[in-house]
């Protein structure tokens, strides 16, 4: 039996077919992620991802810390309840793993990591804080609910009231209080939505609220269609501890300035960038019958150089196999993808394939 | 529940055998197969006259989450082939033993039919399957 989140009771009511990942029992769909995802993106689905790692970093050394630990800036988060998606990177450039930092207040913030890195993480981030005025301190009784589709801002006016009124103007990527609840406008999706960091006995009310609202449980395996879609990375697919930001189209989180901002990794990443010559991270499509799938081997004509899919799946709002693969950059549009040792041609295309309902590839 | 039909024959490798009692026998993927892939959205099939050797290869069915490798059940040659799958594979979901059989073989040695499982040893082999993922 693996570790069990305070909605364990709730998925196995709703039928949720469930699967140990990454040592914890969670749902993987409640029937079908076709319908699942389709709902998400027409109107809003319900996701627990309680198994997520919460860190708390607090403490007059906190901010100094955390423009050591993460290659972008938190001197960037201003206000309080501003969010920064941030990698964190090992002395070679790779990425240990991909997380949000949320401000909280001043010299307290909240880190929100995958839960399949966490045996790596957690020594990781104490080691670094040792010598610096830092408190760390994992928080492990809380639960994470995600409220993600068109339709999640009015699912939380209609559960919540008067109390989610702040929700209506709060911008993406920044979170408000409500009551004890941490609420931000992120999500792993493409879609608007929430996720709401709540105390552990208040999530099956605030799971049944929403649900009462129309809003309908999905699993990991939506979650990983939807995600695709949206070309966001999965740790352990597209980046990993030997996979740099520059590898993984994760250059944008990447803050250079100020020179004299010394990340962790930052030497080793402008070596690389200054050597060149790396494969970059790209969207594949195919449209002719098939699916794509993680470990395809691609080529590119022009190249010698051997590309890989790091994700691949059947999109199920557009119709066809699509994924992301780790390729020789030099601005292909077309390449060859070796499934089970037949040739398919596939368009080389720039991620996310969907936003918002709607392809907008090209 | 996995539902397991006893007039049919099986394999261990999940797929199901229908004896049409004329030298033929009709294909698919048993129930259980269909749940534990979840939504089919794409199927190889062998082509028709391709002569198929028991245990070989003969198709590939890919759900959302994964791929899956489908082999002839028995010796013989393809007689016809279930064109719908192409389109429309998610009836394989619905009505696997239905209208989502895969093809029809004629079949090389009606002898290899007596070697097929029942519908309880094929059971027992999903109870294995099911153990051995808990």
């Amino acid at each position: 039996m693996g570790r069990r989140t305070p909605l364990y009771d709730t998925h196995i009511r709703h039928g949720a077919r469930m699967v140990d990942f990454a040592g914890w029992d969670m749902p993987l769909h409640y029937g079908s992620q076709l319908i699942e995802h389709r709902c998400v993106r027409e109107q809003a689905g319900l996701f627990d991802v309680s198994h997520m790692t919460t860190v708390d970093v607090s403490g007059g050394g906190a901010r100094d810390f955390l423009r050591r630990l993460l290659a972008n800036d938190v001197a960037r988060l201003t206000t309080p309840g501003a969010a920064l998606y941030s990698a964190m990177l090992n002395e070679k450039g790779g990425v240990i793993d991909d997380l949000i930092v949320y401000a909280l207040a001043d010299d307290s913030y909240r880190l929100v990591l995958n839960c399949a890195t966490h045996e790596r993480v957690l020594p990781w981030i104490t080691r670094q804080a040792g010598g610096q005025r830092v408190t760390v301190r994992e928080q492990t009784d809380g639960a994470i609910i995600a409220v993600q589709g068109p339709a999640a801002l009015a699912a939380m006016q209609g559960a919540f009231g008067a109390a989610a009124a702040a929700l209506v103007s709060l911008p993406a990527f920044s979170s408000c209080r409500i009551g004890d609840w941490l609420v931000a406008r992120t999500g792993y999706t493409g879609e608007d939505g929430f996720e709401i960091m709540l105390p552990a006995d208040a999530a099956e009310d605030c799971w049944r609220a929403l649900v009462a609202q129309g809003v309908r449980p999905a699993g990991l395996a939506a979650r990983d269609t939807l995600r695709l879609e949206a070309g966001l990375n999965l740790h352990s697919h597209e980046m990993d501890e030997d996979v740099t930001p520059l590898e993984a189209n994760m250059a944008w989180t990447l803050a250079w300035d100020p020179e004299t901002r010394h990340f962790i990794g930052r030497t080793a990443l402008e070596e690389l960038r200054q050597r060149g010559g790396y494969l970059t991270l790209a969207g594949l499509v195919m449209t002719k019958p098939g699916v794509l799938r993680a470990g395809q081997l691609v080529r590119v004509a022009g190249s010698p150089q051997i590309g890989v899919i790091t994700s691949g799946t059947y999109s199920p709002t557009l119709g066809h196999a699509i994924a992301l693969a780790r390729i020789p950059d030099i601005g292909a549009r077309e390449a060859v993808v070796d499934i089970r040792g037949r040739p398919a041609p596939v368009r080389v295309v720039r991620p996310p394939f969907v936003r918002h309902g709607k392809k907008v590839y090209n | 529940m996995v539902d397991t039909p006893k007039e049919l024959g099986y394999r261990e490798t999940h797929e199901w055998v229908r004896n049409e009692g004329d030298g033929t026998v009709t294909v698919g993927i048993t129930d259980y197969a269909q749940d534990s892939l979840g939504d089919i959205v794409y199927v190889e099939l062998p082509e028709l006259g391709d002569e198929l050797d028991l245990g070989q290869e003969a198709g590939v069915v890919e759900s959302v989450k994964a791929a899956s490798d489908v082999f002839a059940p028995l010796t013989g040659t393809v007689i016809a082939i279930n064109e719908a799958l192409e389109d429309t594979p998610e009836i394989i979901n619905a009505s696997p033993y239905g209208d989502g059989w895969f093809y029809r073989l004629r079949l090389a040695d009606p002898a290899e039919l007596d070697d097929l499982l029942d519908a309880q040893a094929y059971l027992d082999v999903v109870e294995e399957e099911q153990d051995s993922d808990d």
